[in-house]
């Protein structure tokens, strides 16, 4: 278990699940045991933790996350990135467990186009589930600079979002908080929150108790990945202070389009696979651009990841899952 | 006759050096070359060859492109002399600086 924040290459790179039908991975959170397990692989098919056994229907809270879709990207790495976003929306309609909402962590789009957002919409719209945004660079790079992300999603799920979009909601007595570190980014930085934010978020946790767990949500990683590819949050740590007063944390990212994790005192950090394309382990490339995969395992690279709180007794689940 | 094609000629050579372009690649998230020394008067020419999008903004805020796809490009004419530096809004780590001096020429460093 890495208990460091440190960004060496190695340690990430060993942490990244290997891929298909991989074992199980568990990682005991000292204390409250909290458990991760990531399945490589089977889709959907992974039982979840604890009981070793094959996926009854959990009770309490299962949600799902989905992430870098990149609906418009059709370069060789993927043709066809709506195509795929279909398949793990129809993946997520096959779970055994029904999840009572999506939170998508960014980069929906492309391009931030309208059609690109219209066709992800109208995708995950086939879900019938609530869904949750966080927008990622890629939702705000049109000319307004993310006025077409705030168009759309810019009032989050209660109309209580404010500046690029961030807010928080409550669910089955989980608080759950949807950061944007992706705007008003500075030359030679890394994803930045921003002072607004952090007083907000601030004052939004003020009102939580202590054992109230929480998830946070946002699309660049609050951890320091690996900076020299800009995976990282300048701020994050400021965040990551505010919340080190609970007893459970788990903070959801996107971004690097692959499964990374760490677990940091009572803070589980977790980036999901993309929808879309791979990107290389930390390091392991020139660039962070798109591997491009033999069509026929280009779907053993991306996925969803599904989570699942049980209030008392048992451990926080986290499972991935391909799309093929 | 003779001397008016020569004027000619000259006027647009003249012409030429003072429209001097300079390229800058985007590739591998990466500005190559990531320091260019022009002349006042150069247009600086950003193409992108990466199959993933990128940006050019100036860190003082004086310019700043729109996005640009795979093959689209983004040029701006430089006055100076002084020093440009500027990153990519999307993928900040990416910076790269342009130094308008007397017209040293070409690319520097690398
Ligand atoms: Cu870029």
């Amino acid at each position: 278990m890495d208990n460091h924040t440190s960004p060496h290459v190695d340690r990430s790179a060993d942490q990244i699940d290997p891929g298909r039908r991989s074992a199980l991975r568990c990682m005991a959170w000292a204390g409250t045991g909290l458990v991760w397990t990531v399945a490589g692989g089977v889709p959907f098919a992974a039982g979840l933790v604890g009981g070793g056994a094959q996926a009854a229907p959990a009770a309490g809270l299962t949600f799902v996350q989905i992430s870098d879709s990149h609906v418009g990207f059709d370069k060789p790495a993927n043709p066809d990135a709506l195509a795929t976003l279909r398949e793990a929306v129809a993946g997520i309609r096959d779970l055994p467990t029904k999840p009572a909402f999506i939170l998508h962590t960014g980069d929906i789009s492309h391009l931030s186009r309208d059609e690109q957002f219209d066709a992800a919409d109208q995708t995950l719209k086939d879900l019938g589930l609530p869904v949750f945004f966080v927008p990622g660079e890629h939702d705000v790079l049109d000319d307004g600079g993310g006025a077409a992300y705030l168009a759309r999603y810019g009032k989050g799920p209660n109309g209580k979002a404010l500046g690029a979009g961030w807010y928080s909601f409550d669910h089955g007595g989980v608080h759950f908080v949807a950061l944007v570190n992706v705007v008003n980014l500075r030359g030679g930085g890394l994803g930045t929150l921003g002072e607004d934010q952090l007083a907000w978020l601030a004052g939004d946790l003020k009102s939580q108790v202590d054992s109230t767990p929480v998830v946070v949500f946002a699309h660049i990683p609050l951890w320091t990945i690996y900076p020299e590819w800009g995976w990282g949050t300048d701020d994050g740590a400021r965040a990551l202070s505010l919340l080190r007063r609970f007893g459970s944390v788990t903070v959801l990212n996107g971004h690097i389009h692959q499964i990374l994790q760490k677990i940091e005192g009572n803070v589980a950090f977790h980036t999901a696979r993309s929808t879309a394309f791979p990107q290389p382990a930390p390091g392991s490339a020139p660039s962070p651009g798109p591997v491009k995969l033999p069509a026929e395992k280009l779907r053993g690279a991306l996925g969803v990841t599904t989570v699942t709180y049980r209030p008392k007794a048992s451990p926080l689940a986290i499972v991935d899952a391909t799309l093929g | 006759m003779k001397r008016f094609l020569v004027a000619m000629l000259l006027a647009a050579l003249a012409t030429v050096a003072k429209a001097e372009t300079v390229e800058i690649r985007i590739d591998n998230f990466t500005f190559s070359p990531a320091e260019v020394h022009v002349a006042p008067g150069t247009t600086v020419v950003w193409v992108n060859a990466d199959d993933i999008p990128h940006a050019v903004a100036a860190n003082d805020k004086s310019f700043k492109s729109k996005v640009l796809d795979t093959e689209e490009r983004y040029s701006r004419t430089v006055a100076g002399p002084g020093v440009i530096e500027y990153f990519c809004s999307l993928h900040p780590h990416m910076t790269g600086r342009i130094v308008v001096d007397g017209g040293t020429g070409g690319p520097a460093g690398r």
